[in-house]
């Protein structure tokens, strides 16, 4: 058939529709690229405000008192966001400690082990998914009954970072499962097809080419928890500490709280106090997500 | 590595002395020119068979992809898997190495003897099974790691304790492969082209010293330059090990198989197809003196 279009095509002359000029872009695609431009552009107008309104209004205060001094109800001046700070680096590294190993093991056992057609797998998963949905505050209620009071572990650094290993391991999973699912089954097969254990095929052969994309889902997870301060608010992050903390037993807050408590205040002074703390949280925030990229790139795998 | 042939095997009669078929051309040995004119390589007695499959069905969930399948496969000899798609060759050569049990739905009825053991017997490791019979796929599936990590996979795995550098060039040897890589064996296997990929695939193989080689549909993805070496090295494999092989490309079968095993399917009163052995003979006999009108509407094109 191919042959006798273009026998036509030799005998007429080149048929209109054959022409190869440009055509004119028609309207519906311009609409369509306009439309792809202006949301990139409220994006990144929206972020570009925000970013200036908070340093500019953080100026002032934005020097190394704030990571060196402590919270001062008394004088504005003299205050700074250390407790703050070293209580978030406190809580999350607890919370890292415990929401990545079982975490990445849950996500393991579910890809790799786990029957996807018994029904308490399916349920297992659907469960997963739903509780990565459930607003944070529900979580900080569940640690203040169980954790807080039912365990007896009371306002403390390992009653913060238990409930948000909670918050967060739902979105550890799912992401590590996202990597694990992406290396290629041709792989395990070929490993398997050599004799290797179900084990060693785990080890490796997919955990390697899975740990670059586990650690991205882990650090963005992470970083969410960070910013969490609703959940906190119910667990003691809110007392005013004017001290780091020394260990798991200890009182603590964090930054996000250390704002809110700071924008509470009603005195002016304090305004620029809150928002050069909000520019540290967006530095750690920005550097742990630069961390996901570079990884990403760094490893990423092509089969 | 010559030196490791299973003791198993009892060496078949001297090649040729099983009768040259009619259309034999010596001088040819599949060097991938789609002539018409093949040399059918000679099918030595069925001595010390590897495999002996009884009734042999695999069902995925109720369907039953393949049905009442007996045969045997001899030993040092190469068989070649031919018919339409969809009919279970991949289901049935997946049999061998029991490369099924990963599939939760597959299910195997019937018998494969493995020498004198049962393989799906109750005492059986898979992992054993494996080690001993090894497999290629369809698509080259090299490992993201360098050449070097490639080979030594297996053995590392298997818990070789030797010079692995040996090992490694030994096998890349073996698999004609050495003097294209020897320069780079850290890099990584990904750079290589396909056909090199399909050969390191095949090395990996080899170098945990098999019994068996199943290759399913190996040069698939291949142009013929890089089939034809697949090819010599399939024939330069088979003095060694017992090579079974799915192809799609009859001049393939034709060229480097000893025995021929043709699938077809058939439809049952439901509607449900059931791939079967319509045939199973050696290959000369298949390509040019079938016995069953399918095998030679197949063979000549006449059917899909
Ligand atoms: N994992 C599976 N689950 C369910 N059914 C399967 C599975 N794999 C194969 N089948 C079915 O089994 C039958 C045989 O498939 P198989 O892949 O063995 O055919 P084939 O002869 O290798 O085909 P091709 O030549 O296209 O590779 C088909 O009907 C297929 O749909
Ligand atoms: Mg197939």
């Amino acid at each position: 058939m191919g042959s006798r279009v273009l026998g036509e095509g030799v005998a007429t002359g080149v048929p209109e529709g054959r022409r190869l000029e440009r055509r004119r872009t028609p309207w519906r695609e311009r609409l369509f690229q306009l439309s792809l431009g202006a949301s990139l552009a409220v994006g990144v107008v929206f972020l570009g405000s925000l970013l200036t309104y908070v340093v500019v209004e953080a100026w002032p205060r934005l020097d190394f008192r704030i990571l060196t001094d402590f919270p001062d109800i008394i004088d504005p001046t003299q205050a700074g966001a250390q407790s703050a700070i070293t209580g978030t680096i406190w809580v999350i590294a607890f919370t890292a400690l415990y929401c990545l190993p079982v975490g990445f093991l849950t996500a393991i056992h579910l890809e790799e082990y786990a029957d996807r057609h018994r029904w308490y797998n399916r349920a297992i998963e659907i469960n997963i998914q739903n509780l990565a949905a459930v607003p944070s505050i529900v979580y900080g209620i569940l640690g203040l009954g169980i954790i807080s009071r039912g365990l007896g572990f009371g306002q403390t650094v390992l009653t913060a970072s238990l409930t948000l290993s909670l918050l967060v391991l739902p979105t550890v999973i799912i992401a590590a499962r996202e990597a694990i699912r992406a290396v290629p089954q041709s792989i395990r097969e070929a490993s398997l097809a050599l004799g290797a254990t179900q084990w060693q095929t785990i080890w490796r052969q997919v955990l390697p080419a899975a740990v670059p994309g586990m650690a991205t889902g882990a650090i963005l997870a992470l970083s969410r928890a960070i910013g969490e301060a609703a959940p906190l608010l119910l667990l003691g992050g809110l007392t005013f500490i004017t001290f780091n903390p020394t260990g798991l037993d200890s009182a603590y807050t964090v930054l996000p709280i250390q704002i809110f408590n700071w924008i509470s205040q009603s005195r002016a002074e304090f305004a620029p106090l809150a928002a050069a703390a909000i520019v540290i949280l967006l530095v750690i925030l920005l550097a742990m997500n630069s961390l996901a990229i570079w990884l990403r790139n760094r490893y990423s795998r092509r089969w | 590595m010559s030196s490791e042939i299973p003791p198993t095997a009892q060496t078949p009669t001297t090649p040729g002395a099983a009768g040259e078929p009619p259309s034999a051309s010596p001088g040819d040995s599949g060097n991938g020119t789609l002539t018409p004119q093949v040399s059918f390589r000679d099918a030595p007695p069925l001595a010390g068979p590897v495999f002996e499959v009884g009734s042999l069905s695999v069902f995925y969930g109720a369907h039953e992809a393949v049905r009442d399948v007996n045969m045997t496969i001899g030993d040092r000899q190469i068989t070649a898997m031919i018919g339409p798609s969809g009919c279970g060759k991949s289901t049935m050569i997946r049999c061998f190495n029991r490369m099924n049990d990963l599939i939760p739905t597959a299910r195997v009825t019937g018998k494969i003897r493995y020498h004198d053991q049962d393989l799906y017997g109750r005492d059986v490791d898979p992992i054993e099974v494996r080690r001993r019979i090894g497999m290629v796929f369809q698509k080259p599936n090299p490992f993201p790691k360098s050449i070097y990590d490639n080979i030594a996979y297996g053995p590392r795995v298997g818990g070789f304790k030797g010079n692995l550098d040996d090992l490694v060039e030994e096998t890349l040897t073996h698999a004609a492969l050495w003097e294209e890589v020897k320069d780079k064996l850290k890099t990584s296997a990904l750079a290589l082209s396909g056909g090199q990929q399909q050969r390191l695939c095949i090395a990996r193989t080899i170098a945990v010293e098999p019994e068996v080689i199943l290759m399913d549909e190996p040069c698939s993805a291949l142009d013929p330059i890089a089939t034809a070496k697949i090819e010599d090295l399939m024939e330069h494999l088979a003095q060694e090990f017992t090579i079974v092989v799915v192809t799609h490309n009859m001049q393939q079968a034709a060229r480097v198989s000893h025995r021929t095993a043709f699938f077809g399917s058939d439809v049952d009163d439901k509607g449900e197809r059931h791939g079967r052995l319509v045939e199973y003979d050696e290959t000369a006999r298949i390509f040019s003196n079938p016995s069953d009108p399918r095998t030679e509407d197949y063979i000549s094109g006449r059917f899909g």
